[in-house]
């Protein structure tokens, strides 16, 4: 017999007379009150993360703005980043068409749009949809500046599970790296990118 | 059972010897404290902590319960976006998968993310002997990896090791190690950032474990803070995930739950740093080659076990290590095997079997029976009620080697069957306790009676309740 077989046989045996399983109650809360966009902002700020409110019209004045207060001079974007975005910054773009680990590595940060944002949570989720690229851009880089469009800022995880597509690599971001391993305190910067910009779009 | 936890002691002399050492439970006061503090807060947050806790609990019930099912359609849809599932009854089955799939690579190095199941089936160990080196990249293991050591917690593996005691192995065993390495936790983390870098960027293979996957749509999970995760998870051409059969939940709106519940519970955050979510291969973007085991190693006799199989809805959070009285004095270590504190206590003996060695049988006595495990369980393991059974099980499994507590119950049911035998054995008692005793109390007996006491003093029996009450 495979293990497979045997496995699955094994299982069946051992639940052999087991009464049902109770359904599944879902009377926990699936929305929070008050502004998702003030509470995402907080959220977010809480883990050490910089979070600065802003406007379509005003967007790539202030990425320009971050990624200069954070010495960015080479910076790394997905391939279809909206061009006006970057249109006042006048460091070095290198658009990622494939690029391999080392040169993402040469890379001071990386720039992306992001799927959505969970305001309890203070959490980002990436999907590799529009703006955001593969999974390695945003990781090698040490820098990343993430915008998140207040229309896309959810109340709960919840609402975040309905709206996502497990089909797509989703990566959820709440803050920049982190350990607790060294007597259970958080400390930020280890392997991810050691600082988190979060430029929200009103 | 192999290599690195073969022969442990029993947990009564393996803890007699952990709390002698007075640095090790001053760390373990401070991590286990600082941790019970930020968990509270978190959850206090939450006016419907016990609505979720009744949902993750129903949302395993329901996977164990169909869980062949459940197994079936998680591998038809990771094999359906591209994954290779295999299956391993046991820790040699898999780790034998793992080797070949390694093998085929032609590559002798793996890039590890923390995984409890291939620390259960000993996989490094494995590896290492067929010339492949496993580097754990997840800080609190590399620090358990460098220190020759044993991870001692299921989250944080060196919750045993101050900083201090890392900056040492860190100067002592790390070949690229700053200058002037203070013990300053930035700066620590910092170095096993510079330590591992190279070997990410350009590992071939990375292996990982799954804290859930979904049956619905064939995803993997993986939780975790460093971003060690990500770059194991991504960066390799070839992907190797060894998953426990009982971490499988039925739908992808379950995770809503358990994405709630683990952070929180585990390292008393919002929300993790980083979580990772994978169904098969993405084209373009991360490993190509993405392989899953799936591993039984004991799991499906646990859930022939009526009270026993609510062990296997554990999601590895370790809050109950945090609480635990006996696990905050004795360390992990004492418990002998990688599932440490009270959910070790319930799943070792489970696993491997209650009579399979001197640890598993002594586990589920390790504990106070407080139930301060039950309390904090973000799925509502009812692990006093496993270890009472356990014992049960325990003692049934002696059966036929008698213990001296055995003969006595023995003993006890022939003088209760008869009232005439019982009046006798009470005032032989008595006499004998007048015979042993010293000044009213009895001290310490010789032989089986030894171990009742050696650690108290029993008063002299005066009179019995019987001559008591005819005197009445």
């Amino acid at each position: 017999m495979s293990a497979r077989d045997e496995i699955l046989a094994r299982i069946r045996s051992a639940l052999e007379g087991a009464e049902p399983a109770p359904e599944v109650s879902r009377d926990y809360a699936r929305t929070v009150a008050g502004d998702v966009v003030r509470l995402a902002a907080e959220r977010i700020a809480d883990y050490r993360a910089t979070v600065t409110l802003t406007t379509a019209t005003a967007l790539p004045n202030a990425i320009a703005a971050r990624l200069v207060a954070n010495g960015v001079r080479r910076l790394a974007v997905p391939a279809d980043l909206p061009s006006s975005w970057v249109s006042d910054f006048d460091g070095e773009l290198v658009q990622d068409n494939g690029l391999s680990n080392a040169e993402l590595d040469g890379c001071d940060g990386v720039l992306t749009a992001s799927a959505l944002a969970i305001a309890e949570t203070g959490t980002i989720v990436l999907d590799a949809g529009p703006g955001q690229g593969r999974r390695a851009l945003t990781l090698i880089p040490d820098y990343h500046l993430c915008v998140v469009a207040a229309d896309r800022i959810v109340g709960t995880v919840p609402e975040a599970a309905e709206l996502l597509d497990p089909k797509r690599p989703l990566t959820w971001i709440s803050g920049p790296s982190a350990t607790s391993d060294i007597e259970l305190n958080r400390v930020e910067g280890v392997h991810g990118p050691r600082t988190l910009d979060v430029l929200i779009v009103e | 059972m192999t290599g690195a936890w073969m022969g442990m002691p029993a947990f009564p002399d393996a803890a007699r010897e952990a709390v002698r050492d007075s640095q090790l439970r001053a760390n373990l006061r401070n991590a286990t404290g600082t941790i019970r503090a930020k968990r509270a807060r978190v959850v206090a947050e939450r006016p419907d902590w016990e609505q979720l806790r009744v949902a993750g609990e129903r949302i395993k019930d329901q996977a164990l319960r169909n869980l062949a099912d459940h197994l079936v359609e998680f591998e038809r849809n990771a094999t359906a976006a591209g994954a290779h599932v295999h299956w391993a009854r046991d820790a040699a089955e898999a780790n034998k998968i793992v080797l070949e799939l390694v093998r085929a690579t032609g590559s002798s190095e793996v890039v590890k993310v923390k995984s409890m199941a291939t620390q259960e089936i000993e996989l490094n160990e494995s590896l290492a002997e067929h010339g492949i080196t496993a580097v754990e990249t997840d800080l609190a293991e590399l620090i358990v990896q460098l220190g020759h050591d044993k991870p001692s917690h299921i989250l944080v593996p060196a919750i045993h090791r101050n900083r201090a005691e890392i900056r040492e192995i860190f100067t002592r065993e790390m070949p690229d190690v700053p200058a002037g390495l203070t013990d300053a936790p930035i700066e620590l983390a910092g170095a096993a950032r510079a330590h591992l870098r190279r070997k990410f960027l350009s590992a071939r293979v990375g292996i990982s474990g799954a804290n859930f996957a979904v049956a619905e749509t064939g995803t993997l999970v993986v939780l975790e803070s460093e971003g060690n995760g990500r770059m194991c998870l991504t960066l390799p051409e070839t992907l190797i995930s060894v998953v426990g059969i009982e971490k499988v939940v039925p739908t992808f709106a379950d995770l809503e739950v358990m994405m709630q519940l683990l952070p929180r519970s585990s390292t008393g955050e919002r929300m993790n740093p980083y979580t990772s979510m994978w169904t098969g291969v993405a084209p373009g973007d991360g490993p190509q080659d993405v392989h899953i085991v799936l591993l039984d190693n004991g799991r499906t006799d646990a859930l022939a076990d009526e009270i026993g199989r609510q062990a296997l809805r554990c999601i590895r959070c370790s809050a109950c290590l945090n609480v635990c009285p006996v696990y905050e004095r004795t360390g992990g270590h004492a418990y002998g095997s990688v599932y440490p504190g009270p959910i070790g206590a319930i799943l070792t003996p489970q696993l491997r079997g209650v009579a399979a060695d001197a640890v598993s049988a002594s586990l589920p006595f390790a504990s106070s029976l407080c139930g301060a495990c039950y309390e904090v369980c973000p799925v509502r393991i009812n692990i006093p009620q496993a270890l009472v059974h356990l014992r049960g099980q325990v003692v049934d499994a002696k059966r036929g080697k008698p213990s001296a507590e055995r003969l006595a119950m023995v003993g006890m049911g022939w003088v209760f069957g008869s009232p005439r035998r019982l009046r006798w054995a009470q005032k032989l008692a008595a006499l004998g306790g007048r015979v042993l005793g010293r000044r009213g109390r009895i001290g310490r007996l010789p032989g089986p009676g030894a171990a009742w006491t050696d650690t108290r003093d029993l008063p002299v029996p005066g009179q019995s309740f019987r001559d008591w009450w005819a005197d009445r």
